[in-house]
């Protein structure tokens, strides 16, 4: 994304309003990551989200400085590390004695260990996606770079 | 008023896809397919999933118009005149008779006896609030009940950023040429 570096180097209005758009925009995410039980959204949407304040923000600044927030090797961990946290909840499970990903088993009652069991696999699916379409991202841009 | 947004609704998507299906400025058709997906979104609202609602807003008009943005600049603005058309044309036409032949068999929407609505969801309905705990009986449903399916997207997920890696990430191409 050289070319989308130097051309939004001018572009004054698109570097001010995504400057506050971006916070805004990744505390939304958040919100939806962890109000996923109440209201519409959960793990993947939130991932989407966040990852688009990420892809927002390399359009808009260049690949390099958005790769100082997000290295490719973390993003590469965070990809995989997302699904092994929620195969590790299903275990876990098994290991209080419940079968795999049966979440009750993690709380002292029921429903307790379901909302934990709920939380910690929405943070997998969210962490999974946004790595990963920011992955994306990032391996296109890096393409187009080299042309 | 409902049915009056839902043909609103069905008239813009149609517009759109028609726009998408003919124009050559593929800058405009990603911006295009985005709206269609926006309107989607809004059609699923007017049905109240809502879940699927924020999904398809966030997944189709988000975050794969900025992929497909991003890979545009890779490929270029302008779509060349594809030539031989007929081939295609007919297995599209066969498709869509195909699945237009099949919806003759499915019932009518929203009827109750309908078999989404008499096998497992009442008992998500009924039961969900005291074995989950949670009011949004969507998210108990993906995460909990159907806890094996959403593992299985998510490595869907990861396999997808692991295979676009393999392909056109990893170390410079250039290391091959140098032989």
């Amino acid at each position: 994304m050289s070319a989308g570096r130097d051309a939004m180097e001018g572009q004054l209005i698109l570097r001010v309003v995504s400057k506050f758009l971006i916070p805004v925009i990744m505390l939304f995410a958040l919100y939806v990551q962890f109000h996923g039980e109440y209201g519409p959204g959960g793990g993947f949407q939130a991932g989407v989200i966040m990852a688009s304040a990420l892809i927002v923000h390399m359009l808009v600044f260049g690949l390099d400085e958005t790769r100082r927030v997000a290295p490719l090797p973390v993003l590469r961990v965070l990809s995989a590390g997302g699904a092994l946290l929620y195969g590790a909840v299903g275990i876990v499970a098994m290991l209080f004695g419940g079968n795999f990903l049966d979440y009750g088993v993690l709380g002292p009652t029921a429903p307790t260990g379901q909302v934990i069991g709920i939380i910690v696999i929405e943070l997998g699916v969210g962490i999974t996606v946004a790595s990963t379409m920011v992955l994306l991202a990032f391996l296109f841009a890096e393409r187009v770079r080299e042309r | 008023m409902a049915e009056l947004i839902d043909v609103l609704l069905f008239a813009f998507l149609l517009a759109t896809a028609f726009y998408v299906l003919l124009s050559r400025d593929l800058l405009a058709v990603v911006m295009v397919a985005g709206i269609y997906s926006l309107l989607s979104a809004g059609m699923f609202l007017v049905m109240d999933a809502a879940d699927v609602a924020f999904t398809e807003a966030a997944v189709g008009a988000g975050v794969s118009t900025l992929l497909l943005l991003i890979a545009l600049t890779a490929t270029g603005r302008w779509e060349k005149p594809a030539g031989h058309r007929v081939v295609p044309l007919l297995v599209v036409l066969a498709t869509g008779a195909t699945l237009v032949y099949g919806t003759l068999d499915l019932p009518p929407i929203g009827k109750p006896d309908n078999p989404p609505q008499v096998h497992v969801a009442p008992h998500y309905l009924e039961r969900s609030g005291e074995e989950i705990g949670i009011p949004n009986v969507v998210t108990s449903v993906l995460a909990s009940y159907r806890g094996f399916d959403t593992l299985g997207e998510v490595v869907v997920v990861f396999t997808a950023g692991l295979g676009v890696f393999l392909l056109i990430g990893g170390p410079r191409r250039r290391r091959g040429g140098e032989k």
